[in-house]
């Protein structure tokens, strides 16, 4: 099956990035990391940098799963181990580009420690930290970023403790690149991680996103779709915002931006500039001396630029012959309309044309209006029907025993796909740690 | 194992004063270790201190990492990056390394740990000796899994095996830890450091073919097998899931037997290339004396005076202490009386001893408690017991 499945999705944009023998993945249906996921290859793609210099580590989790999928050198390590690794692979050879993939629980419980302190020596790393608020893999358990009392497995009764708000967190810790997205804020999140591959330093990006199978059915809040509208409803923009008001409360508002950006010397530099005193020019790193990386720092540099530079020619010879290019058939000025056809494709439901009123809302305060607005129309259509009949099938659903109005019983059922569910179940047995 | 002449850079030749935890740092130096990601704890720091002074000039780096778990990590990073990686602990960090020393085993990743023990349980004695992490550093991580410990009786010695330790490391794609003590380490000796064209060291083994041959990992029980390195275009996986020779995850009970049959035979099924053993007068011998470490240098004495008292006495030093020398031991048991195991711990080796032993002969376990050495006394006392 896996091979049949990787045939199919050769022709996919991003199965250069990715290790298509692998698929498919064990992600869930509604699951945020896919998207991630998909954000970060192309992410690497925009980047113009070296592939074969990209090192990816993940911890253990879901999230701890994309080492396995994407088709750079990578290491699935311990459980909350992978910052430490990456950075054991940036020390041993500066020249890689060094990301670190992971969960929320993986690096801000088990691996607490090693987050705070990578940020503080500005370590040159780029963290990715998929958080959604519940340990998944071992099926739901409370996670340091869980809301005040929202449910999980293990605080059966809602949770009792204050969760870390993980900008706030890394600015203290000194991290010089902090950002925060939603899964439903792919471009964002593919345009911060361009951004943090090609700077140096501590770069961390949080993107809140659904666990469909778990968070969200245990705290009754419905499927990835509806979570994809909260954080449409309830995302604010706050570009540069003191990292103090990030904090995330149960189901309330969530702040989003890019909230630090800030030049300081990486641990390597000061580490050079130490040793340069110590030993004079002649000082040496595994055999090159600082003249000499420098050197070939910059011929990587404009080698990224040139590679940037043909990118863009290729794009903009796409703009040009508006036939060919999907991108070419969103215009500007169908950006304006983009949300109303997104509200007019499911008339049949009436919550749901309610619901994606706000995007026009939303689309006004971001200000890449262009880039959102692109991904709102994509994606508000074909998701609002497919919601608009869920609703319609799931009038009253059984669940657990009780009966449940409609909006309720998303959370429970998956009668509407059977398919999906069968497979998740299938690999949350698999997989289980 | 193919060696070349070490890197002159490393290698700080000539005649030195200093004491093991000093020599362990020259010794990792000279093996063509370049990265050295540790954490302080008595009474290992020396050694990391000295790493640390040494690095820049040397062209290495120094990373004191946020605790042991990190440092071990790192290691694992490190070596994936290309490098050659050491760090050293005692008994707490120790502990606290046996996670990842599992998943370095597990994804056959090349690393050099001293273990500078001193008494414990907990945090025990801090700066007082003990050989009392034999076991743990065997069986330390969960699940079966093997590696090599080498353990030195003198600041000199602590450069030689750091030296060896690196060269096995390198073959065998396994941590190796050198199992030395407070009183080795902190034992100040004359320590020659050869010229640099006189040690030999195994480089590191990077693979260098086609990408679609290439494989991280061989499972055929055998060492010499060649590491990925980020950044060479491979695209490899590593993980510590039971994983098939590319490096993907193949979760099942027939992978997991490939896989830890490999990682057990590539040690085991290779004992008696791997095993050095220091022996002196065995053959005729009614009683031998199997030490190790600082204790063997005790036994020395006792063995001495039993000798004056016409006691005909055998020596068995294990500079190798995993794999155990289960061929020998068997060997030897069958031809003497009784064999004295005196350790610094509550009896640790003297297990392995027995279980070799099969009862062909007394076994007689001549323990001590963390703190001290033993008082050669106890040990000639012993000698005279077992061939009563």
């Amino acid at each position: 099956m896996s091979t049949e499945l990787g045939k199919f999705k050769e022709g996919s944009p991003m199965s250069s990035m990715l290790r298509m023998e692998r698929m498919p993945h064990i992600w869930c249906p509604g699951c945020g990391i896919g998207s991630e996921v998909n954000s970060f290859a192309e992410a690497v793609k925009r980047s113009g940098i070296d592939p074969k210099k990209l090192v990816v580590v993940s911890g253990i989790g879901c999230t701890g799963r994309v080492a396995g999928y994407v088709n750079f050198d990578s290491i699935h390590t311990t459980h909350g181990r992978a910052i430490p690794v990456a950075t054991g692979v940036k020390l041993a050879n500066p020249e890689l580009t060094v990301v670190v993939f992971s969960g929320e629980g993986d690096l801000s419980g088990i691996g607490g420690n090693h987050l705070i302190h990578a940020a503080r020596r500005n370590m040159d790393l780029v963290v990715i930290c998929n958080n959604n608020f519940t340990y998944g893999m071992t099926g739901g358990q409370v996670t340091p970023t869980t809301p005040s009392s929202a449910m999980a497995s293990t605080t059966p009764y809602g949770n009792y403790e204050y969760p870390f708000s993980l900008p706030f967190l890394m600015d203290a810790a000194g991290a010089t690149y902090i950002a925060r997205w939603t899964s439903m804020h792919s471009r964002n999140v593919t345009q911060s991680i361009e951004e943090a591959l090609l700077r140096k330093g501590f770069s961390f990006i949080e993107v809140i996103s659904p666990c469909t199978t778990l968070y969200l059915r245990r705290n009754r809040l419905g499927d990835g779709v509806d979570m994809l509208q909260h954080y449409q409803e309830n995302s604010i923009l706050k570009h540069g915002c003191d990292t103090r008001e990030t904090a995330i409360d149960y189901q309330g508002k969530i702040v989003i931006g890019k909230f630090v950006d800030k030049n300081k010397p990486t641990y390597l530099e000061a580490s050079d500039k130490c040793s340069i005193k110590l030993v004079g020019d002649d000082y040496q790193l595994y055999g090159k001396t600082i003249p000499e990386r420098e050197a070939e720092e910059k011929a990587e540099k404009e080698r990224i630029a040139a590679r940037r530079a043909a990118m863009a020619a290729v794009e903009a010879q796409g703009e040009a012959a508006p036939a060919k290019p999907r991108k070419a058939s969103v215009p500007k000025a169908a950006v304006k309309k983009a949300p109303a056809k997104a509200a007019a494709a499911p008339k049949a439901a009436k919550k749901t044309a309610a619901k994606a009123k706000p995007v026009k809302k939303a689309v006004a305060k971001v200000p890449a209006k262009k880039a959102v607005a692109k991904a709102t129309a994509k994606k508000a259509a074909p998701k609002a029907t497919v919601k608009a009949k869920v609703v319609a099938n799931a009038a009253k659903t059984k669940f657990q025993g009780k009966v449940m109005p409609a909006k309720q019983a998303l959370a429970g059922t998956k009668k509407a796909a059977p398919k999906a569910t069968a497979k998740a179940k299938a690999v949350s047995k698999k997989t289980r740690k | 194992m193919k060696t070349v002449p070490a890197d002159p850079k490393g290698v700080d030749s000539g005649p030195h004063f200093m004491d093991g935890d000093h020599a362990i740092a020259e010794g990792a130096l000279a093996a063509g270790c370049r990265f050295f990601a540790g954490y302080p704890i008595t009474p290992s720091t020396e050694a990391a201190e000295r790493f640390a002074e040494r690095a820049p000039e040397v062209g290495a780096l120094f990373i004191q990492m946020e605790d042991e778990l990190a440092s071990i990590a790192a290691l694992i990073g490190g070596a994936w990056g290309g490098q050659k990686c050491m760090t050293v602990t005692c008994g707490p960090g120790f502990s606290l390394m046996t996670e990842n020393l599992g998943l370095a085993c597990m994804t056959e990743t090349p690393m050099v740990i001293a273990n500078v023990q001193r008494g414990g349980p907990s945090t025990g004695l801090p700066t007082l000796t003990a050989q009392q992490d034999m076991m743990q550093a065997r069986y330390g991580p969960h699940g079966d899994n093997m590696i090599i410990a080498l353990c030195p009786d003198s600041p000199q010695e602590c450069f030689d095996l750091t030296i060896e330790a690196f060269n096995l490391s390198e073959f065998y794609r396994v941590p190796v830890i050198i199992l030395t003590d407070e009183t080795v380490g902190h034992m100040h000796e004359k320590v020659v450091i050869p010229p640099a064209d006189q040690i030999k060291v195994v480089p590191r083994n990077n693979y260098s073919g086609p990408k679609e041959d290439c494989r991280p990992y061989k499972f055929d029980s055998q060492g010499g097998h060649p590491m990925v390195r980020a950044g060479d275009g491979y695209s490899f996986h590593v993980t510590g899931l039971t994983h098939n020779e590319r490096g993907y995850p193949v979760m099942t009970a027939d992978q997991n037997k490939i896989v830890v049959t490999h990682l057990m035979e590539k040690i085991n099924g290779n004992a008696d290339k791997i095993i050095r053993l220091d022996e002196d007068q065995i053959d005729g011998a009614d009683v031998v004396v199997v030490s190790y470490g600082i204790t063997s240098r005790i036994a020395v004495k006792a063995i001495q005076d039993a000798r004056k008292e016409g006691i005909k006495v055998g020596s068995l030093r294990m500079i190798t202490i995993w794999p155990f020398c289960e061929k020998r031991i068997r060997e030897i048991s069958a031809k003497v009386k009784a064999i004295v195991v005196p350790e610094i711990n509550y009896g640790q080796m003297v297990l392995e001893v027995e279980r070799n032993a099969g009862g062909r002969c007394k076994v007689i376990s001549v323990n001590h408690c963390g703190g001290a050495v033993h008082d050669p006394q106890v040990i000639l006392d012993a000698i005279r017991k077992a061939i009563q």
